[in-house]
C-alpha cells in the first residue's frame, strides 16, 4: 500500500497517464485504426523533443531564472552548417555530426560567458545571443535548403520491429541522462545549486564549473537535435527550431521537474513529449480547427499542471 | 492593584501537535501588564510554537487565548493579534528587502495611509529608532536590502514597538539580540525595561541566559512542550535555569584545563590577512582552535569565506570545509533529506569509478547521526523536519565529515540550545586534538573560552592577537571598540 | 561615498543614459529624425510596447513571469479590430472579461502554488487560439476614435513622447509612491511578512494580474490604433520584448525590484534599436543579430558601470 502510495506521488506519473489517456482517446475515436502508426510517429517526434528537453531540464534545475532560450537558434545554426558542409555526401556524415556538436558546444560556451561575465540573467543572455545565432544561420544558409545525406535521412526514419530506431537511441540517451542526474558529482551539484547556490558553494560544490557545463550540455544537445531533425525533415529550414522554444520548457515542466529548481526527473520527459505530440494528433484527428486546437492544447497544459500540483500551498 | 486586573494575556491549556510531535502539551501561562517575562528552553522545547500561537500564526488544537478578559480563540489570526496589541519580532527577519525602512513601517501599520502617508511613516519609524537605538545611523529612506543584518534587526524591533491606531500591549522578542553586538543589545534591553516600566508587557526569548536573568521580572522555563518552572527572575541563577531546562550544566573550566596546545610546537596550517589597511595577520597552527572575535559584522565572515575559497591574501595548506551560521541562506538544502544534506560535503568518498554509491553515502550519514546526536528517527526524513539546533548539527556533520584539515565556522551557534552547544564544543576539541585546525567566528564571549587563540576584528581589520592566557572579556571588549569611541 | 551617488541612484540612472546614447547615435546617423515628424515616426510603435512592458512589470513585481503576454496583446488587437469596432458594447464587455481572466489566473497560480511560467505558457496557446477564432485571416478595422487618439498631433511635443511620459509617470505615482503600491511591491519582497501584517497575498496577486491584463488591453488597443488592422500573430514578439524591456529598465526577476519609469525607458530603447539598425544600412541578414548585440552591449555597459561603482 505504502509502495503504491509512493508510486502515486512520482512526479513523472501524470505525464505518462496523460499520454496514455490521449492515445487511448484517439484510438477510441478512430476505432483503433492507425493507432500503431500514431504511436510510431509520436515516438519519432517525441525523441526530438526529448533530446532538447534533456538539456533544458538540467538548465532549469539550476534554479530560478535559468532557462536556455537559444535552443531554436542553436538547432537551426547547427543543422544549417552541418547540412551545408556535408552537402549530401554520406562520407561526410561523422564530420557533419562533429560540426553540429561543436557548434552546440561553442554556443553553450558563449551563452555561459555572457551570463557569467556580464552577469545578465540567463533568460536575457540566451535570448539576445539567440538573435545572433539566428542571423548567422540566415547568413550561412543564403536561403538554400541543402538535402541531407541519404544515410542520415534513412537513419532518422529507420524502424526495428515497428519502433523507430531514433526513439530507441534517445531512450538510451535519456537513461544516460538519468544516471548523470542521480549518480554523478555533476548531477548532485546541479540539484544542490538549484536549491541554494550559496549553500552549494559553501558546501564545496564547484558552482561556476557546473553551470558552464550545464549550458554547454544544453546547447550541445540542441545541436545534436538540429542535426538529426534536419536529416529527418529533408534539410535545415530557418524556422525548424521555432516550436522547440516553448515546447522544450513545456516538456520539462509537465514531466514533473520543478521550475523553481533543485528537483528534476528524466522519465517524465518522455511522458510529456509523447503527451504533447499525441494531444495535437488527437485534436487533428477529431477535426478541430487551428484555433480550437491551440486553445485546447493550452487548456490541457494548464489542466495537467493543476492536476499534478495537487494544491501544495500551505497557509 | 490586584494581580487579576493586571492580567493582559492568559493562555489556557494550549496544545498543538504537528503530526505525531506534541509541540505544545497543554500550556497555561499568564502575562501581566508591566512585566517582562523571560522564556527559556532548549531548541524544540516549544517556545517559538507558543509564541506563534500567541501572535496568531498558528491556531492551537485545544485551549484558549484570552486577551484583556476576552476569549479571542475563535478565528484568531495575526490581524486580530495585531488589533489586540500583540506584536512579534520573529527569529527570521520579516522585512521586505526591496522596500525602504519607512515603507516597511507602512506594511505592518495599515493605519498609515492616504495623502502624506510617507511622511507619517518616516516620522513614526524614525522616532522609534531614535528612542530604542540612539545613534543607529539608519535613514528611513534606506532600502532595507542594503542594510546590514544587525540594522535590519533594529528596524524590525523598532517597527514592533511603534504605535499607530492599535496599541502595543505585548511585544514578543524571539532571540532579538542574536545578530546584534553587545552595545546595541544593551540599548535594546534597556528599552525593554523602560517599556515595561511604562506598563507594557514583553516576552523575551533568548539563549543568552545572562540577558534573560538581568532583564526579566519573571522567567518561564519550557521543556518538551510544557512550562516546567515559572518564578520571579531573582529566584533563578544561571545554574538553576540550566538545571531546569534539563541539560548538562555548563562546564566552562573543563575546556580550559585540557587545552594545553603549544603554538610553537605545531606547524602553521594557514595564514590570512584581511583586506583592510593596518591589520594584523591571522595565523593558525595544526590542531588549534582559533577564535575570531569582535562585534558582529566586522569582517570575520568575509575572512572565513576567503580562507574557504583559498582566495588571494590567504595561504592555506589543506582542504577547508565550512560550517554555515545562517542556516537558511548559507547552509541547508531544503528539498533534500538529512542524509543528503550531510553527505554533500564528502561525495567524492562515495564514488565507485564515476558513479556515486548512495548506500555508502547513507551509511556515512548514519554514522554521523550517532556521533553528533542528530535527533531524528530516520536520516531519510527531510532536513526541514528537524528543529533549528538539529539542522545545525547536520551542518556540523557535513563539515566535520568532509575530508578537510581546516574547518571554518561562521558563528554557527546562533539560536542553538545550551545542551547542543556543549556537545559540539566537546566534539570540536576532540577533532582538534586529532590534528584539525578550526577557525571559529563567534559573537558569544563564552565560546571564546574554548579557543586556544583569539583574534579581535574591528572594521574589517584584525586589531588584537590574544593567546589563551591573555584572553579576558575585558581585553576583547577593549579591542572591539576604538579607543576614542 | 556621498549620499547623492548612492548605488541605488546610479543603478536607476543607467537606463536613461543608454536611451540617450541610442538617441544621439540615431540623430547623428540621420539628422532628419531630429524633428517633430521624425521623432513621431521613430517612436510611434514604442507606445504599445511600453504598455506591454508595464504589464509584464506588474507580473515580475510579484515574482512571476508572463510568457503569454504577446498572445494576449494579439488577441486584444483582434477583438478591438472586430468586436469593439462592430459592436462596441460586446467588444468592451469581452475586454473586461479578459482582464477578469487575468485576475483569475493570478488567483489560480497563487492558490494552487503553480509555476507561472507553465501556466502562462499554456495561456499563450489559449490566447493565440482565441485570436485565430476571432480573426481567422488578417484584417478588421480599428475604431475611429482609437485611430485618431493614436495619431493625434499635439503642439511641439510628439504624441508618443507625451504618452510615454504619462504612462511612466502615472504608474510610478501609483506603484512607487502610493500607500497601496507599497503593499503591492512588498508582496514581491517578502510575502510572508505581508501575510503576518494581515494583507491578503491572494488579493495582491489578483490585483497585480488584473493590472497586467488592463495594460495588456491598452497595449493591444494602442497597437491597433497604429496599424489600423490586426492579425492573430501581430504582437507575439511582445512577450520577449516586454521581459527584455523590464530588465533593460533596471528591473529584476525576483524580489519585487522593478521601476515603471525604467520599464518605459527600456521599452522605448528596444523600439528605437530597430530604427537605429535600419539607419546603419546593415546587411539585412544581420538585422536580427545586431538587435541582439545591442541588447548585450547595453547590458554589458550596465555591468561595467555598476562594477566601477562597486570598486569606488
Amino acid at each position: 500500500m505504502s509502495a503504491l502510495a509512493k508510486f502515486g506521488k512520482q512526479p513523472w506519473l501524470w505525464a505518462w497517464v496523460g499520454a496514455i489517456a490521449v492515445w487511448a482517446a484517439t484510438a477510441a475515436y478512430t476505432g483503433g485504426t492507425g493507432s500503431g502508426q500514431v504511436m510510431s510517429a509520436a515516438l519519432t517526434f517525441g525523441a526530438f523533443f526529448v533530446i532538447v528537453a534533456l538539456g533544458q531540464m538540467f538548465v532549469i534545475t539550476l534554479g530560478p531564472g535559468n532557462v536556455d532560450l537559444s535552443v531554436p537558434a542553436c538547432m537551426t545554426l547547427a543543422g544549417t552548417v552541418a547540412m551545408k558542409s556535408m552537402d549530401g555526401s554520406g562520407a561526410m556524415l561523422p564530420l557533419g555530426l562533429l560540426l553540429a556538436l561543436a557548434i552546440g558546444l561553442s554556443v553553450g560556451a558563449i551563452n555561459y560567458s555572457l551570463i557569467r561575465l556580464l552577469r545578465i540573467p540567463p533568460i536575457i543572455a540566451t535570448l539576445s545571443s539567440s538573435f545572433i545565432y539566428q542571423s548567422a544561420a540566415i547568413w550561412w544558409n543564403r536561403g538554400l535548403r541543402v538535402k541531407p545525406p541519404t544515410e542520415l535521412a534513412e537513419f532518422t526514419t529507420a524502424k526495428i520491429a515497428g519502433i523507430p530506431v531514433i526513439a530507441l537511441c534517445v531512450v538510451v540517451l535519456a537513461a544516460i541522462g538519468h544516471v548523470v542526474l542521480t549518480r554523478t558529482l555533476y548531477g548532485r551539484g546541479v540539484i544542490a545549486i538549484g536549491q541554494n547556490p550559496r549553500a552549494a558553494h559553501l558546501a564545496g560544490v564547484k558552482v561556476e564549473r557546473i553551470r558552464a557545463a550545464t549550458y554547454m550540455l544544453s546547447a550541445t544537445l540542441a545541436g545534436l537535435c538540429g542535426y538529426l531533425l534536419a536529416g529527418f525533415s529533408g534539410g535545415a529550414a530557418l524556422n525548424m527550431g521555432e516550436e522547440y522554444l516553448l515546447s522544450s520548457i513545456a516538456v520539462v515542466v509537465i514531466g514533473g521537474t520543478s521550475v523553481a529548481g533543485g528537483y528534476a526527473n528524466v522519465p517524465g520527459l518522455w511522458g510529456a513529449a509523447l503527451f504533447l505530440f499525441l494531444l495535437v494528433t488527437m485534436l487533428n484527428t477529431m477535426g478541430a480547427g487551428a484555433g480550437v486546437r491551440l486553445v485546447l492544447t493550452g487548456l490541457i497544459i494548464i489542466g495537467v499542471i493543476v492536476a499534478a500540483s495537487g494544491g501544495k500551498r500551505t497557509t | 492593584m490586584s494581580a487579576e486586573s493586571d492580567l493582559i494575556v492568559r493562555l489556557d491549556g494550549v496544545a498543538k501537535s504537528f503530526g505525531a510531535v506534541h509541540a505544545l502539551d497543554g500550556v497555561s501561562l499568564d502575562l501581566r501588564a508591566g512585566e517582562c517575562l523571560g522564556l527559556v528552553g532548549h531548541n524544540g522545547a516549544g517556545k517559538s510554537t507558543l509564541m506563534n500561537v500567541l501572535s496568531g500564526n498558528l491556531l492551537p488544537d485545544t485551549g484558549a487565548i484570552v486577551i484583556a478578559g476576552q476569549d479571542v480563540t475563535a478565528g484568531y489570526s495575526p490581524q486580530t493579534a495585531m488589533q489586540r496589541g500583540v506584536r512579534c519580532v520573529y527569529q527570521e527577519l520579516s522585512l521586505c528587502p526591496n522596500l525602504t525602512v519607512a515603507e516597511n513601517a507602512r506594511i505592518s501599520h495599515p493605519a498609515i495611509a492616504g495623502f502624506g502617508w510617507r511622511r507619517a511613516a518616516r516620522a513614526l519609524i524614525g522616532a522609534k529608532l531614535d528612542e530604542v537605538f540612539p545613534g543607529h545611523g539608519i535613514s528611513t529612506n534606506d532600502v532595507v536590502g542594503d542594510l546590514s543584518i544587525a540594522r535590519r534587526q533594529m528596524v524590525e524591533i523598532a517597527r514592533a514597538f511603534a504605535v499607530t491606531d492599535t496599541p502595543a500591549r505585548v511585544v514578543i522578542l524571539d532571540e532579538p539580540t542574536s545578530s546584534l553586538d553587545a552595545v546595541v543589545a544593551e540599548k535594546l534591553l534597556k528599552h525593554v525595561r523602560r517599556y515595561v516600566e511604562g506598563g507594557g508587557t514583553c516576552v523575551l526569548i533568548s539563549h543568552l541566559l545572562g540577558e534573560v536573568l538581568e532583564t526579566s521580572d519573571r522567567i518561564a522555563v519550557m521543556r518538551d512542550g510544557g512550562v516546567v518552572a515559572l518564578d520571579a527572575a531573582r529566584s533563578f541563577t544561571r545554574n538553576s535555569l540550566v538545571a531546569a531546562m534539563g541539560s548538562v550544566a555548563e562546564t566552562q573550566t573543563a575546556a580550559a584545563a585540557d587545552g594545553a596546545v603549544i603554538r610553537d610546537g605545531a606547524p602553521v596550517t594557514l595564514r590570512a590577512t584581511p583586506s583592510a589597511p593596518e591589520t594584523l595577520t591571522l595565523t593558525a597552527h595544526k590542531g588549534e582552535v582559533v577564535g575570531l572575535a569582535g562585534l558582529s559584522g566586522q569582517g570575520q565572515t568575509e575572512l572565513l569565506v576567503r580562507v574557504f575559497e583559498h582566495a588571494p591574501g590567504t595561504d592555506v595548506s589543506g582542504n577547508v570545509s565550512l560550517v554555515a551560521g545562517d542556516r537558511q541562506s548559507d547552509g541547508v538544502f531544503p528539498l533534500w533529506s538529512i542524509a543528503e544534506n550531510v553527505s554533500i560535503g564528502s561525495l567524492r568518498q562515495f564514488l565507485d569509478g564515476f558513479l556515486l554509491n548512495h548506500d555508502k553515502a547513507f551509511e556515512f550519514s548514519n554514522r554521523w547521526k550517532d556521533k553528533i546526536g542528530i535527533r531524528t528517527p530516520d536520516m531519510a526524513d527531510p532536513i526541514l523536519s528537524l528543529s533549528g539546533g538539529n539542522q545545525q548539527k547536520a551542518l556540523f556533520a557535513r563539515a566535520l565529515g568532509a575530508p578537510a584539515e581546516i574547518i571554518v565556522m561562521d558563528d554557527p551557534m546562533r539560536g542553538v540550545d545550551v545542551g547542543t552547544k556543549q556537545e559540539v564544543y566537546a566534539m570540536i576539541r576532540e577533532e582538534a586534538q586529532k590534528g584539525r585546525t578550526f577557525l571559529w567566528y563567534t559573537t558569544e564571549m563564552d565560546e571564546l573560552r574554548n579557543c586556544d587563540h583569539v583574534y579581535v576584528f574591528r572594521e574589517g581589520a584584525i586589531v588584537a592577537d590574544l593567546t589563551r592566557a591573555e584572553m579576558t572579556e575585558e581585553r576583547v571588549l577593549h579591542a572591539s571598540f576604538r579607543a576614542d569611541a | 561615498m556621498s549620499a547623492l551617488l548612492s548605488p541605488r541612484l546610479l543603478r536607476s540612472l543607467l537606463p536613461p543614459l543608454s536611451l540617450a546614447a541610442l538617441l544621439i547615435a540615431i540623430f547623428w546617423l540621420q539628422p532628419r529624425t531630429m524633428s517633430y515628424f521624425g521623432l513621431n515616426l521613430l517612436l510611434n510603435l514604442a507606445v504599445p510596447i511600453a504598455l506591454a512592458t508595464i504589464a509584464q512589470m506588474f507580473i515580475l513585481c510579484v515574482n512571476e513571469l508572463d510568457l503569454s503576454l504577446g498572445g494576449f496583446v494579439s488577441l486584444v488587437a483582434c477583438v478591438t479590430a472586430t468586436w469593439v469596432h462592430d459592436t462596441p458594447l460586446l467588444g468592451f464587455a469581452a475586454l473586461v472579461g479578459l482582464i477578469a481572466v487575468y485576475a483569475a489566473l493570478g488567483a489560480l497560480i497563487h492558490l494552487r502554488n503553480l509555476p507561472s511560467i507553465v501556466v502562462t505558457l499554456g495561456m499563450s496557446f489559449v490566447w493565440l487560439g482565441l485570436a485565430v477564432l476571432v480573426l481567422p485571416t488578417p484584417g478588421g478595422k480599428a475604431p475611429e476614435y482609437i485611430r485618431s487618439l493614436m495619431t493625434l498631433k499635439p503642439f511641439f511635443v510628439p504624441m508618443p513622447i507625451i504618452a510615454s511620459v504619462l504612462i511612466a509617470g502615472l504608474v510610478h505615482l501609483f506603484l512607487m509612491r502610493s500607500a497601496l503600491g507599497t503593499v503591492l511591491r512588498g508582496a514581491g519582497g517578502n510575502a510572508k511578512s505581508l501575510e503576518r501584517a494581515g494583507w491578503s497575498i491572494l488579493r495582491i496577486k489578483m490585483t497585480m494580474f488584473a493590472l497586467a491584463g488592463f495594460f495588456g488591453v491598452l497595449s493591444g488597443m494602442a497597437l491597433v490604433g497604429l496599424t489600423t488592422s490586426a492579425d492573430a500573430n501581430i504582437a507575439l514578439r511582445y512577450t520577449l520584448l516586454s521581459i527584455a524591456g523590464v530588465i533593460l529598465g533596471g528591473g529584476e526577476f525576483v524580489g519585487g525590484r522593478v521601476s515603471p519609469i525604467g520599464a518605459v525607458i527600456g521599452a522605448v530603447t528596444l523600439a528605437l534599436a530597430g530604427s537605429f539598425l535600419s539607419f546603419l544600412r546593415l546587411n539585412p541578414d544581420w538585422q536580427i543579430g545586431a538587435q541582439g548585440a545591442i541588447l548585450i552591449i547595453v547590458l554589458a555597459l550596465r555591468v561595467l558601470i555598476s562594477r566601477t561603482e562597486a570598486k569606488a
